[in-house]
């Protein structure tokens, strides 16, 4: 296992440090552009939706190292009011914000693993994972 | 609070993104454009971004909401520079940026709002349409 990094989400600054943050991992493992471009992608669109609908929360990012096989795993972690209906969610076009409503179903596509993990009135929590 | 800058080219606005926007840049960005359309009644803007590293769903929302905020305006609106990346993971994610007009460079994107503007001058000189009598008189003038 790599080095492992905590960042506060509290401002839509922070949300841009996070992408920073992303892609710095992203070139350490050795990701190629269009590689370190989706995971950065994917890291904007979660870090938004914590700040946004989580009402804040925080970004863990791990550069992970498995055999010879390299990659960066991002969890996202709120306590907002969770999501009611995650299959809903993951629908294409299905937003409830002001949104395109393509930020969770178009992120998994940019990913290798996705997993949504949610309570309502507890929180939510993502964690994507992208191989190089 | 930071500002994107605004140029003026005549009757052309140019913007040229060179900063990784958080959400309230790219949302006052879209504010000053549609003023700034509006006061100086330009016709065409052109937004460069050659210079950013992604374009997620808000960025895209964004510029789709120029490209129509300036339409009902009377201005055209062309996307120039995209990163070939940027346009990869643009489409994985599912936006595609219906309604907006985009260019390799600034160069084709200046060809591309200049033409638009020609054929909308064209127009205007074709309308004002003279009684086929009176046309003649002109004629003889």
């Amino acid at each position: 296992m790599g080095k492992c990094e905590i960042m506060s989400i509290q401002s839509s600054a922070d949300v841009v440090l996070v992408r920073q943050a992303v892609r710095q991992i992203a070139i350490e493992v050795g990701f190629s552009l269009v590689d370190q471009t989706k995971i950065v992608t994917a890291a904007s669109e979660l870090a938004r939706n914590t700040l946004d609908y989580g009402g804040g929360g925080t970004a863990t990012l791990e550069a992970l190292q498995d055999g010879n096989r390299r990659g960066v795993r991002l969890i996202f972690s709120d306590q907002g009011p969770g999501i009611p209906n995650i299959d809903l969610a993951l629908k294409d076009g299905y937003t409830t914000g002001n949104g395109l409503g393509m930020g969770l179903s178009g992120t998994k596509r940019l990913v290798n693993e996705f997993e949504i993990v949610s309570q309502v009135g507890q929180g939510t929590t993502v964690t994507v994972t992208k191989w190089k | 609070m930071e500002r994107i800058p605004i140029l003026q080219m005549g009757r052309f606005l140019l913007v040229t993104i060179q900063v990784d926007m958080h959400d309230r840049l790219a949302m006052a960005l879209q504010d000053d454009l549609t003023n700034r359309i509006n006061q100086v009644s330009a016709r065409g803007v052109l937004i460069d971004i050659s210079a950013l590293e992604i374009v997620d769903s808000f960025i895209g929302r964004v510029l789709a909401n120029i490209a129509k905020m300036a339409q009902v305006l009377d201005a055209e609106t062309v996307v120039v520079g995209m990163q070939p990346a940027v346009a990869i993971t643009l489409v994985e994610l599912g936006l595609s940026l219906t309604g907006i007009r985009t260019a390799l460079n600034i160069e084709k994107g200046m060809l591309l709002l200049q033409s638009a503007l020609q054929d909308d001058l064209k127009a205007d000189e074709r309308s004002p349409v003279l009684p086929e009598e009176h046309a003649g008189v002109y004629g003889e003038m």
